[in-house]
């Protein structure tokens, strides 16, 4: 299994990843951090798809002199995969750290416990 | 387990809480104890008093026991704010690491099954694959696969992902603006000195105007490279438009915004974004019309290699690279200012 698992290097290092970013969501009680901690999560996941798409002794899917068979390729599919998700993990990057600059103007805090406890003093007054 | 314990008074809660009764209530009934001594004769006493010192009698015991709930219910309630708050936080970082440890350990049996890293037997790498690299040329006359991919197969995807991108900017620029009103005073007062852009920074670095002098007109120019030679080489309207986004962004810093202000307004966003993500969709929509009813689309693919070839993907990827310039820009202007 060890053997397996070197062969499968990125792979490895990517669940590993994705589990030290889910560790961080769960622990941190910053909000800037659990954000980073997300962060860390998708960046794993773009790491296992690029991983995934690579093929040892093939070049990047960009036609040199006309050759279009594809086993001269790599495959192309990943690749336009990871780019949807950066994508999408900058715009809800960018969304929750405006939720988090909206709570730290009324709240002048960025631990989660202490603006829930304001929350609901705020509710029960 | 849906069986009901017989012996349910002498659970362990039940004694717990007996016993922190008891330790309250053992004064009180040795007190009672003490009145009437057993084997004496009850003394003569009027009925009605006694009945009223019964009634009495119940009343502060009534009493009594509601404030002890009460007390014990503060005693709970301590717990909770010291003790009880510190076993629950190191049962949450025991659990988090049990779970994240163990989401970690069964991934890594799975990626222990995959197939090795680089073989080109893998299933992902399918009779689709072949189809896209063998005929994509021919068909989207794009060199760059992965632009012909994601601007002509999978262009659906990529218009979601600029109206992501869009919207994101939008709830950005809901969250964070700072209204001002006629004399240009922001309206909300706590956040007067946040809508101050130089209020933390000295006025005009000398070294970052230069900087930003030498390198704006060389970001842009590359940005716009990348964006335009997206289907010959790599790159394309996303990496080009965080490229074209980020000389702008170095112009803003050096110069504030007074002067960025007079090439990017609301009304510019509003005007680029809207019609880019409009000419995105008529075009993706001509040409899906065209495919579906088996039309000739009179768009001419070009020779493959040059500039102008690839159909529909370089516009595209304009219309891309313009919709994530103006929203990568308008990200850092909120988050700076509150505005632009």
């Amino acid at each position: 299994m060890l053997q397996a698992l070197y062969e499968n290097i990125e792979q490895t290092v990517a669940v590993i990843l994705f589990g030290i970013g889910f560790v961080i969501l769960l622990l941190q009680r910053n909000l800037i951090r659990k954000i980073i901690g997300l962060n860390i999560m998708s960046t794993a996941t773009y790491l296992f798809l690029a991983s995934m798409g690579y093929i040892h002794g093939r070049k990047a899917p960009i036609v040199v002199d006309g050759v279009t068979q594809a086993i001269h390729y790599i495959n192309p599919v990943p690749t336009g995969l990871v780019l949807t998700g950066i994508v999408v993990s900058v715009s809800f990057t960018g969304m929750m750290l405006a939720l988090t600059v909206r709570l730290y103007r009324r709240y002048r805090t960025l631990d989660i416990d202490q603006i829930a406890l304001m929350a609901r003093q705020e509710e029960v007054e | 387990m849906s069986k009901r314990r017989s012996d349910w008074q002498n659970r362990p809660q039940e004694r717990f809480v007996r016993w922190m009764r008891e330790g309250y209530l053992a004064l009180d009934e040795a007190i009672e104890d003490s009145v009437i001594q057993p084997g004496e004769a009850p003394p003569e006493v009027d009925p009605e008093l006694a009945a009223q010192h019964q009634e009495a009698a119940l009343q502060h015991r009534h009493d009594r026991d509601l404030a002890l709930d009460r007390l014990a219910q503060y005693d709970l309630y301590a717990w909770t704010l010291t003790k009880g708050r510190r076993l629950i936080g190191r049962l949450h970082v025991l659990l988090s690491l049990l779970l994240g440890g163990m989401i970690i350990f069964f991934l890594l049996g799975t990626v222990a099954h995959m197939p090795r890293f680089g073989a080109a037997d893998v299933p992902a790498n399918n009779e689709v694959i072949t189809r896209y690299i063998e005929q994509g040329l021919a068909e989207t006359g794009a060199t760059n696969m992965v632009a012909g991919m994601i601007l002509d197969y999978r262009a659906f995807d990529t218009l979601g992902e600029s109206t992501v991108l869009f919207i994101a900017a939008c709830a950005v620029l809901i969250l964070l603006r700072i209204d001002l009103d006629d004399k240009g005073q922001p309206t909300q007062q706590l956040i007067a000195e946040e809508s101050d852009d130089r209020h933390y920074e000295p006025k005009n670095d000398r070294i970052l105007q230069g900087t930003a002098i030498l390198l704006t007109p060389i970001l842009l120019l590359f940005g716009l490279y990348v964006i335009l030679n997206g289907h010959l080489s790599p790159g394309g309207g996303f990496s080009g438009g965080a490229i074209v986004s980020s000389g702008l962004i170095l112009y803003l810093n050096a110069f504030g915004f007074k002067k960025a202000g007079r090439f990017f307004s609301y009304k510019t966003f509003q005007l680029v974004s809207f019609g880019a993500l409009g000419f995105y969709g008529v075009a993706k929509a001509y040409s899906f019309y065209c495919g579906a009813n088996g039309l000739e689309s009179h768009i001419p693919l070009g020779t493959p290699g040059a500039i102008l070839s690839g159909g529909l993907i370089m516009p595209l990827n304009i219309a891309v690279g313009l919709v994530v310039a103006c929203t990568m820009y308008i990200f850092y202007a909120l988050f700076r200012k509150g505005g632009l």
